[in-house]
């Protein structure tokens, strides 16, 4: 048996190592890390309840507006104050745009590339991707970049900007939209589309939002766009059958209007069945902190770079005692998307091909509703209620990033913040060991995945890795 | 540096002559991660009309690596840095993304470069020593930013500042091989035109020590004043404010607005299309200053005797309180009216 040290990992938000040991050219055992640690807890404990809308953001630079959100859901909870309509339409745009921005980015700047390598030249398909989808140099760079940037300035007339707002508030949105804010969202989205109908999907949204079936995803990848050109390669890689999961995968619930919640909130089994919510926990066996209790809302951070047996600064969360997967293939298990459940159903789990597929056809579902939302904007009506300062009380803020399930877990006495627990998606999906030893998701996925003569380079453990869309500075923030 | 455009226009013209193409010699860039959020990398992700690469691209700049979007990792990136630590790599400029996390106890173990035992602190500044100008980009480089905030519990700094104390992981009198010190792009995160506009004056050999402020911040943005441009300013000029968020009028007396006091071309540039905090409706928290993070209570303006503590710049407090007292006398109604409400109540017209 051999152990390798992978990193620096790049091509991931954040600091991200591995340590594999591979036994017959294939990882026996892995451990993931995060070799970062800022302490955002620690800086948000004894501060104005409301500054929470200041820092947490900072957490981080990709997914800035749910860390705002989940700040906001808390605050909401705690003066009791209620956003208009078009403060939750317009909250849910600023985040569709970042959600879908950072879909984007994962699928063209950080997913794509690995295909590229020389590891796959005698490929027949090798020189087409590599042309398009090179790191830095490949042609989709200059078709996707100026697209997020025009979908981004969603931001410039909801959020001011983008990264880190302080537009988002527990009573709605800090402008009201005129009528000419709204014509400009509508433009933006229509942008938007034609950007997506022509380079990642070469059809219709709602073709993409109609696909129900493996055999409809089989058929549709031998069409034109990025997305089929993946499917192509994802078939004969056989990516259903790589970094293999099998979890109950968890929601917090996305995107929610009077009419309720556009993907609900839940738990499915690794196949996509639906289980009920358990208690959540967070153990620190394994973590270079220091032991507290395991409910969030009870809990403190404390750093503590001599704890035996620690190799991580994330914690471990756990779903009622077990490791639990999160992001848009949860997502998409829970709110019942009938291919992604099929995808999930046929391999008893999830793996690298079901995790990029909800995501991408997430970008279609999200921008289908985000037209919705701008249209229905009335700018007649108020975007934001006022809200008096939080003064006491606890709550949790429970939204979903990009990634998964993101949740702050607060407590505010004479105004100002008594503890804030953060649990990020990818501290779900990178959890390293609990106390009984059970490793996270990553660790399990990478179980068994092949090696070969690459060792520590083989492409293989990169794609299981990005499939999950790691965001490492949210894991230990 | 006398002479700065003369010279590059020199080169140019010797360049010109060789190869009939107009031609500078091209930069090398290297990015660095420290302790960040990643949201700078994120905001020079919305540059260029053709996106950032094809601009960094044009504007003569090579990306040796860059952790978001480089293809090479593991140990072709530790080669990478060796190679320029030997010499053997050229490197014109060294980027450094996010604070440096010099805890616990000076050991810098906060943030440890993966798949090494190095730390960042010890990598940034030994890589600094090899760059022939060396970019802090956003307030954590500079300064700290927000992990310094108190507790600070990672002992952040920036590579040149400790807050607006001279001297981070770099001493206070360190100089980049070019004789530069760290070129600050403040700003949290900064505008995407200040990260590549500055990265496009190096490369052009067009920046030197006299287009930085006094903590080094490129003047072409830190120049200004946040509140320059913004979309409130008639509210200001008759102190007509806003109450409560998603009011109109000025935030500088209630809501707790810094940009008579940060620096920034922010209300003189789009973000995003055409935003900025103040136009969107929330205070500037001076995110270009160094110790921003300290402020306490974001949205409430402190106050002694119902003045506010923090008055514009540079202008005496006697002057600000005549001025403010004759301009609200001499509001008109629409002004008024207008900045205590979420859109305009009553439009411009000839007075009677
Ligand atoms: S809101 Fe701020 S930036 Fe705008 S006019 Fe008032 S003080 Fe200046
Ligand atoms: S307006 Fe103020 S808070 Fe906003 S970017 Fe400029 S300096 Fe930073």
């Amino acid at each position: 048996m051999s152990r390798l040290v992978v990193g620096p990992f790049n091509r991931v938000e954040g600091d991200l190592e591995l340590t594999l040991d591979v036994e017959d050219g294939r990882v026996a055992e892995a451990r993931v890390a995060t070799t970062l640690y800022r302490g955002f807890e620690q800086i948000l404990v004894g501060r104005p309840a409301g500054d929470a809308l200041t820092i947490a953001p900072r957490i981080c630079g990709i997914c800035s507006v749910s860390q705002s959100l989940a700040a906001a859901a808390v605050l909401r909870e705690l003066c009791g104050v209620q956003p208009p309509r078009n403060g939750e339409l317009a909250a849910n745009l600023a985040h569709a745009a970042e959600n879908i921005a950072d879909h984007l980015s994962h699928f063209y700047l950080f997913f794509m590339p690995d295909f590229c390598r020389a590891e796959y030249a005698s490929k027949p398909w090798h020189g087409e991707i590599h042309k398009r989808f090179k790191a830095v140099e490949g042609s989709a760079a200059r078709d996707m970049l100026p697209a997020r940037a025009r979908l981004l300035h969603i931001m410039g007339l909801i959020a001011g900007k983008w990264p880190h707002s302080l537009a988002l508030q527990p009573g709605g949105v800090t402008r009201a939209l005129d009528l000419g804010g709204k014509m400009r969202l509508l433009a933006i989205l229509g942008d938007f589309r034609a950007f997506a109908e022509k380079h990642l999907f070469g059809a219709p949204l709602e073709q993409i939002a109609a696909l129900e079936t493996p055999e409809q995803l089989a058929a549709f990848a031998e069409g034109p766009g990025d997305f089929a050109a993946f499917l192509r390669v994802a078939r004969d890689l056989r990516l259903d059958t790589l970094g293999r999961c099998a979890l109950p995968l968890m929601s917090f619930g996305a995107y929610h209007t009077a009419e309720g919640a556009l993907f609900p909130a839940g738990v499915a089994d690794a196949a996509g069945a639906a289980l009920p919510m358990g208690a959540i926990g967070e153990q620190v066996a394994s973590s270079f902190f220091a032991d507290s209790a395991e409910d969030p809302a009870l809990s403190f951070t404390t750093p503590d770079m001599e704890r035996a047996q620690a190799y991580s600064f994330a914690k471990a969360p756990r779903l009622d005692g077990r490791p639990a997967e999160t992001g848009a293939v949860a997502r998409q298990a829970v709110a019942g998307h009938k291919l992604v459940r099929a995808l999930l159903g046929d391999a008893r789990g999830s793996h690298v091909l079901v995790r990029v597929v909800a995501r991408v056809l997430e970008i279609a579902a999200v921008a289908l509703a985000a037209e919705n939302w701008a249209r229905a904007l009335d700018v007649r009506e108020s975007f934001c209620a006022a809200s008096a300062a939080a003064v006491k009380g606890a709550g949790v803020g429970r939204i979903e990033a990009a990634r998964g399930a993101l949740g702050h877990w607060v407590s505010v006495e004479r105004g100002v913040i008594r503890s804030y627990q953060i649990i990020a998606p990818t501290t779900w999906n990178f959890s390293p060991r609990d106390a009984a030893g059970v490793p996270g998701p990553l660790e399990q996925a990478l179980v068994g995945v092949e090696t070969g003569a690459q060792g520590a380079k083989a492409a293989a453990i990169q794609h299981v890795v990005r499939s999950f869309d790691p965001c490492m500075v949210c894991t230990a923030h | 540096m006398p002479g700065r455009g003369a010279r590059a226009a020199i080169e140019i013209a010797g360049q010109y002559g060789d190869s009939g193409a107009m031609t500078t010699k091209r930069k090398t860039l290297l990015w660095l991660q420290a302790g960040s959020c990643g949201g700078c990398t994120m905001a020079a992700l919305e540059q260029g009309g053709a996106g950032l690469f094809a601009e960094l691209q044009n504007l003569g700049l090579d990306l040796l690596w860059h952790p978001s979007v480089s293809e090479a990792t593991g140990d072709e990136v530790l080669q990478l840095f060796a190679r320029i630590e030997t010499g053997a790599q050229q490197l014109d400029i060294l980027c450094v993304e996010g604070s440096i996390l010099r805890g616990p106890n000076g050991t810098g173990r906060f943030n440890r470069l993966s798949g090494t035992q190095r730390t960042l602190l010890d990598l940034s500044r030994a890589l600094a020593q090899h760059a022939e100008y060396c970019v802090a980009v956003g307030s954590c480089a500079a300064f700290g930013g927000i992990p310094a905030g108190d507790p600070d519990p990672t002992e952040a700094c920036g590579l040149h500042y400790d807050g607006a104390e001279p001297g981070g992981s770099l001493d206070a009198d360190w100089r980049s091989r070019a004789g530069l010190p760290v070129v600050n792009i403040a700003g949290c995160a900064p505008h995407p035109g200040w990260i590549v506009e500055t990265l496009a004056a190096l490369a052009a050999g067009d920046l030197g020590p006299d287009d930085l402020d006094a903590l080094g911040r490129p003047l072409f943005f830190a120049g200004h004043l946040a509140h320059h441009g913004c979309s409130r300013n008639e509210f200001y000029e008759f102190k007509a404010s806003a109450r409560v968020l998603s009011e109109r009028g000025c935030m500088m007396e209630h809501l707790g607005c810094k940009a008579t006091q940060a620096i920034g071309d922010c209300n003189q540039r789009a973000w995003n299309g055409g935003g900025s905090c103040t136009h969107a409706g929330f205070a500037c928290i001076s995110c270009t200053s160094p110790g921003f993070e300290a402020a306490r209570d974001t949205h409430v303006t402190p106050k002694i005797g119902g003045v506010p503590v923090g008055l514009p710049l540079d202008m005496p407090k006697a002057w600000f309180m005549t001025l403010a007292a004759l301009s609200k006398s001499a509001t008109p109604a629409r002004v008024r009216q207008n900045a205590e409400a979420d859109r305009v109540v009553v439009n411009p017209k000839r007075a009677k």
